[in-house]
């Protein structure tokens, strides 16, 4: 039987309040969102906070929307939310196709896309989908509000740049003109982590790749990023050799270890080829709106 | 110990519970609504689904003291007016259980799917149940009756 150890609860009324209870508790407070990474973590002991602070109340922290040139998602959005919303649709078909392939429904009706970026898995999807679109993360405490690019919020496993008496608000995503975007992963079954997985965005412009991310989940890579491949990319064709190149160089910089899910030079050999796999089918869909899906 | 009310099937309950305690566990060791079960432990399962509000979910990741002030609606629910839902007939029409460990979670999924999309196909099914494990059947069973409530839910 897995239970949490004894904990103290509170429920925030407002972000301020939350902010002031993280402060008067710190560092033995967590926040509790949908709980589907901590709690779980709280079990096995992976994490004992002294006192939880529910924000699932705060359901001005649950929204979708385009302001100016920027998608903001707050912190609390579902994943089954960020799942069905056509604005992520249209400009991010990177983030459905993750979020198809993150835990399964009925974890994704509760579970928070700001609580899976905290918990700061190794193996997280969203945090290397995010890494691709290149999103940048909102971070309030009670002096004031930072931002934080999605490339530099994980210091570690399960560590992130949050301090004790802060939190993950929203997060905001750029939107620019030419840009495609995909995520594919290999799972030994529905709804597990990654084996390995990997996200693109390729933006376009005169014929040329004018920027692109790339996203590694489970493989070790730093940040969740593929720096190298992406500064391959930046002003070359995306021609086949070019993103077959891309995948070598991801394979070759990143560093994954082996475990339960599979042996090192197997998920190096799903970086090379999930890596070129998504960076054809971003290019894809710059140029034909929809694209072909993933396979 | 903190005080904690809510709706379960439509009945207000309030009881002293610890922070720490899981929602599938407040339900059936301090209400006694056994019809939902404790599986895995670990969300992967889904014999513990139940409905928090409106949404499904997986009730051994939820904190009892979670859901206070919201609503749960449990199998002990999904008959009404002494009428079996549609899912139940279907279940038992369609042989859609062996042991019946999974059939509680895999009935409000099933209720929840068709409320919101009536006419599935079986590929959506199949994505509907994703998350929760069979061991007997092989799923073909669960998914034939899950279509058949969709086509006969009008009919009592």
């Amino acid at each position: 039987m897995q239970v949490p150890a004894h904990v103290e609860y509170d429920k925030a009324a407002s972000v301020e309040h939350a902010l002031t209870l993280l402060t008067r508790y710190a560092p033995e407070a967590r926040i509790l969102a949908g709980g589907h990474s901590l709690i779980p973590m709280m079990k096995l002991r992976l994490a004992q906070p002294e006192v939880l602070i529910d924000i699932n109340g705060l359901t001005d922290l649950c929204y979708i929307n385009l302001t100016g040139d920027q998608i903001r998602i707050g912190t609390l959005t579902r994943h089954a939310d960020l799942l069905k919303s056509p604005l992520i649709g249209v400009h991010f078909a990177i983030l459905h196709d993750a979020e198809r392939v993150i835990a399964d429904p009925i974890v994704r009706n509760w579970g928070s896309v700001g609580g899976s970026l905290c918990q700061a898995d190794p193996s997280e999807d969203l945090s290397a989908a995010f890494a691709a679109v290149k999103g940048t993360l909102v971070i309030r405490g009670l002096e004031g509000t930072r931002e934080v690019s999605a490339r530099e919020f994980h210091t570690g496993p399960y560590e992130t740049v949050v301090g004790a008496a802060e939190m993950l608000t929203e997060i905001r995503l750029p939107v620019r003109a030419g840009g495609g975007s995909a995520y594919l992963k290999v799972a030994r079954r529905a709804g597990d982590w990654p084996v390995g997985a990997a996200g693109a965005t390729v933006w376009l412009a005169g014929g040329v790749i004018a920027d692109v991310g790339i996203g590694l989940a489970a493989v070790g890579a730093t940040h969740f990023v593929a720096a190298d491949a992406e500064e391959y990319l930046r002003g070359r064709a995306p021609t086949e050799d070019n993103l077959q190149q891309a995948g070598e160089i991801a394979a070759a910089s990143c560093r994954p270890v082996s475990d339960q899910r599979g042996p090192a030079d197997y998920k190096r050999h799903l970086a090379r080829e999930l890596t070129a796999r998504v960076l054809r089918i971003a290019v894809a869909r710059t140029r034909g709106g929809g694209g072909r899906g993933p396979a | 110990m903190m005080r904690l009310t809510v709706t379960v099937n439509g009945t207000e309950y309030s009881r002293e519970v610890e922070p720490r305690l899981l929602l599938i566990h407040f339900l059936r060791d301090d209400l006694g609504l056994t019809g939902s079960h404790w599986g895995c432990d670990t969300s992967n399962c889904g014999a513990c689904v139940v409905w928090l509000d409106e949404t499904p979910v997986k009730s051994c990741t939820v904190l009892a003291v979670m859901a206070a002030g919201r609503r749960i609606r449990t199998v002990e629910a999904l008959a009404t007016g002494g009428n079996l839902d549609p899912v139940q007939r279907a279940f038992a029409r369609c042989h859609g259980l062996q042991c019946g460990f999974c059939t509680p979670g895999m009935m409000l999924t099933a209720r929840w799917l068709l409320d919101h999309n009536p006419n599935p196909t079986e590929a959506e099914v199949r994505e509907a149940i994703s998350g929760q494990i069979c061991r007997c059947t092989g799923y073909e069973n669960i998914v034939r009756s899950v279509l058949w409530a969709a086509r006969n839910s009008g009919d009592q």
